[in-house]
């Protein structure tokens, strides 16, 4: 329990002391870091709920090492809102009625953030086969597809933020 | 969908504003969740706090003959080693019976039941002193056969016996026929609730020593209270628990599962202790739905009116009691369904085996009768030459019809309305594999395995009548406070919030009543009465009827203040949008204005009306009230590769009054997909006693792909017997969408004389379709 790094986490550099290597990158974020919003849910990389971006790719957190992402540009939900206002995606979640218990909610706003900067018009079969990683348990989907393509419509007609 | 009370007098109505009753407005605590900040159970730090963990018995029958924990203490970074000789108080705890050890000290009876507890300063240090923890068993046969618990050809491996409950129903006429007579044996699988937020917990011991605080992702403050501090020795209100965020709970936070144990650990500490389940140890640490085996026989007339059902329902409860003596009577008191049936014989045995521990989950009892009575509801359809909504619309059920209990249906049950409504529905209008052949839109979806030119497609029905709160005579209330001073109203209940929107309709509540657009809730804790349990559909009823009679006492005194300084009759004053309103006059005062530097505070406690216990014949009005829905579910089926892909659902469900449309939606799709899941692929798989596939690789959810649209009519029509008109919509949505999935494979597996296949257990699974051939209908 003595190793010592560097992760580059939203922006910003961030000292981890005291690690144990096994620690994965879910762990460290959490309890080393204090940047909570990434969630365990099932540690194996099935449910979607820790995904973060690790230079601009989507992953699932708990399946990297901590010390793995060394040198590498870390970005979580906390890095989306620095600016303290929600983005589209966020706001379209909250009023489209996407959120529920809310578990799930900042693994799918980030694979939802990817997909429409990769695909800034899914279709619906696009949007359900891309957020397919994703579990969430209270809502059967149908509010957080209608939140996605809320979002890909105003960007397309401009009507809100990019 | 009204809105605001319609004043007595004409005069310019207030415009409707966004936050009342029948408005959708913002989640009060969505911003939290979409930003990340919201703090859930898992999320909770304090200050040099240990982490704690559990060692579970492999075994899932034995006796321990040992227990030496002295290589764990040995090992650098470990603060305690806790087993049953260090629990202060009562051994046991249970929502109903308390048979249920904090620790096992002679026995284990389940895979996963807790022997040890360890606390250290991480949790691989927690990890390795379990290992190091020398338990010897002594293995026992374990009782895995719920018929050998039933036959008592297994000794008991409790000591008041294996049943936990039989129950009769015996209803008019027992040897009454009909021309037609239909039978089936129908299975259900075990299913996980599979919350996302896994078991968390932070205790906090108090400073002075005698006390804990314990953050807690709970249904149920006050009972998990009572139960802890019974544990502990302690008495309760030296227990004080907050409620931690609550990432989903569909009935597995309604037992305790980590409660005691971090308590205990931290009491022993003097310091904060965090424990957290992992997703395997999630499936060991929390009850889940019950496995049933259901035999139904129905007699009917030869155009198909019900004469008479015969029915027998098994239940394994797993190794504990939980709360398997009420799921059992929800079960057998729902053996008609929505249906008429004027004479029935019904047996129901819940039995305690060696398996996992069964209890609440969404649904409760009601899911596997309603599987059952549905398959067989289609069976008589062909057996009458009729068609499945014909069939139900023959023999539904209103409002003053009996039960099988003899309990008349006082709720409004616009059963058929729900039936015509869903078959009004569109159906999907695009062929198999959609429009443009997508490989995605077919049964096996990204395996690109199944052929256009074999699959088939195939509509089935499911309609269900689910109770809606607590039954059998249980006492249930709910508390809350309501504070209005300065134009703002503070709210404090108990209520859990885990993820259902209460805290919205809290809001919405308090605005349409006393005409105020700001409103706080107060932290959800056991500083307050009781909310009862986040459970049976009874929130929005009980903890919105306590929030609703709070805030009107608040207005009562508000309109006697007001009244008093304008010399009127309160009697006469009504809100009206913001303002407090003369109607027979011309006083308009604004709320904010009227309550400046005044307070007005009402604690109420809302009970609905009185049930009774059922009788030896299974005869009593033990239930306060129902909720109907009905779901028509299409399927596309590879009959060759036993895959399914669900296209769409219809459903109209029975809502009452629909407070907040948009969070009704998110329970009808939720629920749904949890229906489609013990459908087609959720089951907790035991062999040998032991859990076989405890995780998301294996235990399988419904992901995006596997949940199809639905299409949603809400039926409202206000119930009077509700405090708001609204019913709970919780439970109704995943209960005959479960059966109406299944109908719809039988359809489309039908052989050439047009006989549907004969699936009868959920979940359907691949070899189900692919390699049990076409049998006869009666098989």
């Amino acid at each position: 329990m003595n190793e010592h790094y560097v992760l580059h986490v939203n922006g910003r550099d961030h000292e981890v002391t005291d690690a144990w290597l096994g620690e994965s990158l879910l762990d460290v974020l959490r309890e080393r870091l204090g940047l909570l919003a990434a969630k365990g849910a099932c540690e194996q990389g099935e449910c979607g709920s820790c995904s973060v971006l690790v230079d601009g790719d989507l992953v699932c957190s708990c399946l990297v090492l901590g010390a793995a992402a060394v040198g590498r540009a870390i970005t979580t939900v906390e890095g989306l809102t620095e600016r303290g206002t929600l983005t589209d995606v966020q706001r379209a979640y909250l009023e489209a009625g996407a959120v529920q218990c809310g578990f799930c909610t900042p693994g799918l706003i980030m694979a939802t953030h990817d997909l429409l900067d990769r695909v800034p018009e899914p279709t619906e079969m696009e949007i359900r086969e891309e957020l397919a990683g994703n579990v969430c348990r209270c809502t059967g989907y149908g509010r957080i597809i209608d939140a996605v393509q809320q979002v890909a419509v105003a960007r397309r007609t401009g009507a809100g933020p990019a | 969908m009204s809105i605001v009370e319609t004043p007595r007098v004409t005069r310019t109505e207030a415009p409707v504003r966004d936050g009342v009753i029948g408005r959708s407005p913002l989640r009060p605590d969505g911003i939290a969740k979409v930003d990340g900040s919201f703090q859930f159970s898992s999320d909770l730090h304090a200050e040099g706090a240990a982490w704690g963990a559990t060692l579970r018995s492999p075994h899932p029958h034995a006796r321990i003959v040992s227990i030496d924990v002295s290589k764990a203490w040995k090992i650098d970074g470990v603060d305690a080693v806790i087993t049953a000789a260090d629990v202060p108080g009562k051994a046991t705890y249970g929502l109903i019976a308390h048979d249920q050890p904090v620790f096992a000290s002679d026995v284990v009876r389940y895979v996963g039941e807790p022997v040890a507890a360890v606390a250290a300063d991480h949790p691989e240090t927690c990890r390795r002193a379990l290992e190091a923890i020398d338990v010897v068993y002594d293995e026992l046969e374990p009782l895995l056969d719920p018929e050998a618990a039933i036959a008592g050809t297994h000794p008991p491996i409790h000591p008041d016996g294996n049943v936990v409950r039989h129950q009769r129903i015996v209803r008019g006429d027992p040897d009454a026929t009909g021309e037609v007579v239909v039978e089936g044996t129908y299975e259900i699988g075990m299913q996980d609730q599979a919350f996302l937020g896994l078991e968390a917990a932070l205790a906090i011991p108090d400073s002075g020593g005698g006390g804990v605080e314990l953050h807690i992702a709970t249904q149920w403050l006050h009972e998990d209270r009572g139960q802890i501090a019974a544990c502990l020795g302690l008495p309760e209100d030296q227990v004080r628990l907050v409620l931690g965020g609550v990432g989903g709970a569909f009935g597995a936070r309604e037992d305790i599962s980590l409660q005691v144990h971090t308590c205990l650990l931290a009491l022993r500490l003097g310091k904060p202790v965090r424990m957290a389940y992992d997703r395997a140890e999630s499936f060991l640490g929390h009850v889940h739905r019950h496995p049933a085996t259901i035999w139904m026989r129905h007699h009917a007339t030869a155009d198909g009116e019900i004469v008479k059902i015969e029915a027998r329902f098994v239940l394994d409860g797993g190794a504990y009691a939980s709360t398997s003596s009420a799921v059992l009577l929800n079960a057998v008191t729902h053996t008609q369904g929505p249906y008429r049936c004027p004479n029935a014989v019904v047996d129901g045995w819940a039995v305690r085996t060696n398996h996992l521990p069964c209890g609440a989950m969404r649904g409760f009892g009601v899911v596997q009768a309603c599987f059952a009575h549905e398959s067989q509801m289609d069976r008589l359809a062909e057996a009458c030459g009729r068609d499945p909504v014909e069939i139900r619309l023959r023999n539904v059920m209103r409002t003053g019809d009996p039960l099988i209990t003899g309990q008349v249906v006082e709720s409004v049950a616009p059963v058929e309305r729900c039936i015509r409504e869903t078959a009004a529905l569109p159906l999907p209008d695009e062929p198999i594999g959609g429009r443009d052949a997508d490989p995605m839109r077919l049964p096996g979806g990204a395996g690109r395995t199944a052929d256009v030119g074999h699959v088939r497609r195939g509509i089935g029905w499911g309609v269900s009548i689910k109770n809606l709160m607590y039954s059998e005579g249980f006492d249930d209330y709910s508390t809350a406070r309501c504070r209005l001073a300065d134009g703002r109203v503070t709210l404090k209940f108990a209520t859990a919030e885990v993820g259902q929107g209460f805290v919205t309709i809290a809001g919405q509540i308090a605005r349409t009543i006393l005409g105020v657009d700001d409103v706080d809730l107060a932290r959800i804790d056991t500083g307050v009465g009781s909310a009862g349990s986040t459970s049976a559909s009874r929130q929005t009823w009980m903890s919105g009827g306590a929030v609703d009679a709070a805030c009107r006492q608040v207005r009562e005194r508000l309109f006697e203040h007001v009244a008093d300084l304008h010399g009127l009759d309160p009697l006469q004053l009504e809100i009206d949008g913001t303002d407090v309103v003369d109607t027979l006059g011309d006083l308009r005062v604004p709320v904010a204005a009227a309550t400046a530097g005044q307070v007005f505070d009402e604690t109420v406690e809302y009970r609905h009306r009185p049930t009774v216990d059922l009788d030896e014949n299974g005869q009593g009005d033990c239930h306060v009230a129902f909720a109907f829905v009905a779901h028509r579910a299409v399927v596309d089926v590879d009959p060759e590769l036993g895959l399914v892909k669900v296209v769409q659902i219809a459903t109209a469900q029975d809502v009452g009054r629909a407070l907040n449309p948009l969070s009704v939606i998110g329970q009808i799709e939720g629920g749904i997909a949890q229906g489609l899941g013990l459908a087609v692929m959720e089951e907790i798989v035991q062999v040998d006693g032991r859990i076989r596939n405890a995780n998301f690789t294996d235990y399988l959810l419904p992901t995006m792909l596997d949940m199809p649209p639905v299409v949603a009519t809400l039926v409202e029509e206000p119930d009077p017997q509700a405090p708001l008109g609204a019913k709970g919509v919780g439970e109704p949505p995943c209960i005959s969408s479960t059966p109406a999935i299944v109908a719809a494979i039988r359809d489309a597996l039908r052989d050439d004389a047009g006989r549907a296949r004969p699936l009868v257990r959920v979940p359907v699974r691949p070899q189900d379709i692919a390699l049990s051939g076409t049998a006869s209908p009666d098989g």
